[in-house]
């Protein structure tokens, strides 16, 4: 009887079992489809269904299926083409309002019984499926200049609040630096101090110089309070983003946050970059401060004409009527502190509105304000900033362009906090226009595409072909190469590669690689470079049988000597694989994953998969030579 | 079937001097290319616009640049992507360009570089009408010189990663001949790559990482072999033992080599252009570091003064007992 314990065969065979059906989704490929959803209780039923068979027969547009699947509809299509097409037939045909949202999707076509125990096929990258790439990166200054200018304004109030005679309150230029607070006498800087402290825990509060009457208190924000307000600020526009995405109907969306400071956004099938830009890329916040006047009053007007503004205010025009309008300096709350923002319609009047939440912090603040303040008008400011990049001196200077315009200036009806509404507002149409732009709008810091790639469906496609055409074509010339050179023992290491591929693919369906060209690369090397280890045993085998040895004992010999220059090998090698996962999530990551994967998978298909074939054939038998 | 006479005992180490002296000879050259000829970065590296282009009949290069100066494209980079219907199009961003100019040729903002690449297509639409855009990208600068410095890092970490590795596994002169011989391999692949300028994108980084993967495995086959050898024979003559450790393996590297060149030879003729150059510098580095397994890694092995004592199982019970013949 071999050498080869029984229990080795159990696992070579539950791993080719396990890597045939893991593998198996991806014979499946998922098909373009239209997805529409229903939003706000609208009905989603047989009805539906019939409405946009009815608007695709219209059009002479064909389909391959056409059901509801939970919550959403699915209509399948032939290829990309139709299926743009035909989404615009659907949106046309549910109407404009908000009931329903309809995206561009790609609907699975793996058996029910193989989702059932999670098998799924590999999602493709975007290079293989067209679509858009954005990098973008976060301005990590702007966050702290608002985080000391709100604590300036927080610290000016609280020191009215505490009757504490104050000069002034200023930031000190110097960004990260804090705020300077001029007091009149050494009694007032210490009562300043030990209140501002014990308000707000996470300033340093520090004596400063004192000359005269002068008598200079220093408050900077901690340096692990500002690291977390940075750290928040990303995690804040990433989930913004998402929601200004998901407004788009893309499918499976990919938002994550990269290194320190930057932002992935993958957004796969969409055709149109442009589109997805002036969504994403609006680096838009929003700002609730005190109006003065209403838009296009006579004092507004005269501060246009004259450019004499006065000194607490500034000068804003209205979207849309580019009416003048003067808004107070003081920053009420800011858009990272609005949770939540919907549109509907005032039970009493009828006219529409926008229910806006806050948060909790910008809740205080709001109550605060118009406690004071009834009667008195109140201006949302959209403030947009865009770059203007130029090349000085060999280095790149970034200098930020910012358009503000006020979006809505209402009349302040009563006290409110964390819920209140905006009326006043034109149509329907245009209160859920605002909602989504105050919802979308909350960035916590502005963003920058620092990289942007567009790349079309056809061209995706055709890097599918071309990958898919030199996997197998790498794959059958080592097959027979090997089958020629080891003849018996090369055809037992060639079903051993097939096997490699089909559990490296199974492995990266399994935990959701995402499959890119890079990736397909790092296969075809995998498959190239496992086939040394089955040449280093039939090498061994070799010399063993030239140096005598009997076929048994040559077997035997050949796997063992050649596993620790195996072992060594492949170490070494995963050491290299393992550094280029740590590479970004570019197509080097995409490569050093698979790399890796491949190598593990290799090490068990060469050596124990093509030993337990080897035993199965060699094993009773009286052997006078081997086929190696 | 074999192709290699397994008798043979070719003696590489006796012309090691001029094995030693002729990969000295091109890593300064490779060097050398590197600092004057430099390395073709591709966008990824030194940020700009790029555009790829489908035509509907066969054109070439001189044709589409020929077009994008007329519409006043200043020094567009234009390659053929494998076959005469598709285009890429690369226009960098240039330190000494003017305000007016970076609107054409390097502008650096996303909104700019939508723009840019519209320009482009309808340039290109002007002369010939069907040309459809496939895809475009825009990069920073700033993202480029990221990636450079975490190419380096990841590299840096490889190299010392598998020092130590080997440092445990075998002993510090096997480290120090892998390193030595990994430090060769990168720059003489490079080396090429900077003499046949071939663009220098972010798959290319990842080949090179890879070939450093690929070619320490040869060498680690080799070293292993000498181990083994060092151990089970009784008379340990340094050159001999590695000569015949060459020798012993020499089927094997090249074996796999011709397997592992063989797929990539696959990818490179039908990968497609996403993957050309991947595959072009791994058959590079793949014949770089057949050549060093054999005439290179030994031969400083060697040098170092590798003996039989420095690899014998350490026996701590009776060191008296080892040190007898």
């Amino acid at each position: 009887m071999s050498d080869f314990p029984r229990w080795k065969y159990a696992l070579v065979a539950l791993a080719l079992v396990f890597g045939i059906i893991y593998a198996l989704p991806n014979a499946f490929p998922p098909v373009p489809a239209v997805q529409v959803q229903a939003n706000h209780g609208a009905p989603l039923d047989a009805s539906v269904q019939q409405k946009v068979a009815d608007a695709l027969a219209a059009q002479k547009i064909a389909y391959t299926g056409l059901a509801i699947d939970g919550d959403h509809l699915v209509a399948n299509f032939s290829n990309a083409d139709v299926q743009a097409k035909a989404s615009d037939v659907i949106k046309a045909a549910l109407g404009d309002n908000n009931n329903y949202t309809v995206a561009l999707n790609l609907a699975p076509t793996v058996p029910a019984w193989l989702r059932a125990i999670h098998a799924k096929s590999m999602p493709l990258g975007l290079d293989l499926q067209g679509g858009v790439h954005f990098l973008m990166a976060v301005d990590q200054n702007s966050v702290i200049d608002q985080q000391e200018e709100r604590y300036a304004d927080d610290i000016r109030s609280l020191l009215r609040q505490k009757n504490i005679r104050y000069e002034s309150v200023t930031r000190v230029k110097g960004r990260g630096d804090g705020i300077n607070i001029a007091l009149r006498s050494d009694a007032d800087r210490n009562a300043a101090a030990s209140d501002i402290a014990s308000e707000y825990p996470d300033l340093n509060v520090n004596n400063g110089d004192s000359s005269g009457d002068r008598f200079m208190l220093n408050a900077a924000v901690k340096p692990q309070k500002l690291q977390e307000i940075a750290l928040g600020a990303i995690k804040q526009n990433v989930s913004t983003l998402r929601n200004r995405v998901n407004a788009l109907g893309v499918s499976e969306p990919v938002i994550q946050q990269q290194g320190e400071n930057q932002i992935v956004v993958e957004l796969a099938g969409m055709q149109n970059p442009a589109e997805a830009k002036k969504v994403i890329g609006a680096v838009a916040t929003l700002e609730y401060h005190p109006g003065i006047g209403y838009p296009g009053d006579p004092q507004a007007v005269d501060a246009a004409k004259t450019g004499n503004v006065p000194p607490n205010a500034r000068l804003y025009y209205m979207r849309g009527t580019h009416q003048p309008v003067l808004v107070a300096k003081q920053l009420i709350v800011s858009g990272d502190q609005l949770a939540n923002a919907t549109s509907g319609t005032d039970p009493q009047s009828g006219t529409p509105t926008v229910n806006v939440t806050l948060t909790a912090a910008g809740a205080k603040r709001m109550l605060d304000f118009t406690t004071n303040n009834v009667g008195k008008p109140m201006a949302v400011v959209y403030v947009e900033t865009t770059y203007d990049t130029k090349t000085v001196d060999g280095k790149e200077v970034r200098t930020p362009r910012v358009t503000e315009e006020v979006i809505s200036d209402a009349r302040i009806d009563g006290v409110f906090g964390k819920n209140f509404q905006t009326t006043g507002l034109g149509s329907p149409k245009e209160a859920s226009e605002l909602a989504l732009l105050l919802k979308g709008g909350s960035l916590a810091a502005p963003v920058d595409i620092v990289s942007e790639s567009a790349l079309s469906p056809s061209l995706g496609q055709d890097n599918i072909n071309k990958g898919f055409k030199a996997v197998m074509l790498g794959l059958a010339l080592v097959l027979l190469a090997a089958a020629i050179y080891y003849k018996l023992f090369g055809l037992v290491a060639d079903i051993a590669l097939f096997f490699n591929l089909v559990i490296l693919v199974a492995v990266m369906s399994l935990i959701g690689v995402t499959l890119t060209m890079p990736g397909i690369a790092g296969i075809v090397l995998t498959l190239g470079m496992a086939i040394d280890a089955n040449v280093l045993i039939c090498e061994r085998i070799r010399e063993e049988l030239r140096n005598g040895s009997t076929p048994h004992a040559s077997i035997r010999a050949g796997y063992e000597k050649a596993w620790a220059t195996i072992l060594d090998a492949n170490v070494t090698h995963l050491i290299a694989a393992l550094a280029l996962t740590t590479m970004g999530s570019g197509p080097i990551r995409g490569f050093g994953v698979t790399l890796l994967i491949g190598i593990l998978t290799s090490m068990f298909t060469s050596v124990t998969v093509t030993h337990a074939i080897t035993a199965l054939i060699h094993g009773n038998r009286k052997l006078k030579t081997l086929s190696v | 079937m074999e192709i290699f006479n397994h008798n043979a005992n070719v003696n590489f180490l006796g012309i090691r001097k001029y094995t030693i002296g002729l990969a000295a000879l091109l890593m300064i050259a490779s060097v050398g290319l590197i600092f004057t000829k430099g390395l073709n970065y591709a966008l990824d590296f030194t940020g700009g616009i790029s555009v790829e282009v489908s035509y509907p009949q066969p054109t070439d290069v001189g044709q589409v640049r020929a077009a994008l100066q007329k519409h006043g494209f200043e020094n567009p980079l234009v390659q053929s992507l494998g076959g005469s219907r598709q285009m890429s199009i690369r226009l960098q961003a240039k330190e000494d360009t003017a305000d007016a100019a970076a609107d054409k040729t390097g502008a650096t903002s996303s909104a700019a570089a939508d723009k840019v690449a519209n320009d482009v297509l309808a340039a290109l639409k002007a002369e010939t009408p069907g040309v459809t855009m496939t895809s475009h990208s825009f990069v920073t600068s700033a993202v480029g010189d990221e990636v450079k410095s975490d190419g380096s890092v990841a590299a840096i970490f490889v190299i010392i990663g598998i020092g130590l590795y080997l440092w445990m596994r075998f002993e510090r002169r096997f480290a120090i001949a892998a390193l030595v011989t990994e430090v060769h391999d990168v720059l003489v692949t490079l080396g090429v790559i900077a003499l046949v300028q071939r663009e220098f994108d972010l798959t290319v980084l990842a080949s090179v990482l890879a070939v450093i993967g690929y070619s320490i495995n040869d060498k680690v086959v080799v070293f292993d072999r000498i181990r083994e050898l060092f151990r089970s024979a009784r008379k340990a003559e340094p050159e001999e033992i590695l000569n015949r450790s060459i020798n012993t393996t020499l089927s094997r590297t090249i074996i796999t080599s011709l397997f592992t060149g063989i797929t990539m030879a696959a990818l490179y003729f039908i990968g497609g252009p996403a993957v050309e150059g991947f595959a072009v510098t791994m058959l590079i580095g793949i014949v770089v570091g057949t050549l060093s397994s054999i005439f290179v890694a030994s031969p400083i092995l060697l040098w170092l003064g590798v003996s039989k004592k420095d690899l014998m199982p350490v026996t701590k019970e009776n060191p008296e007992l080892a040190r007898r013949p």
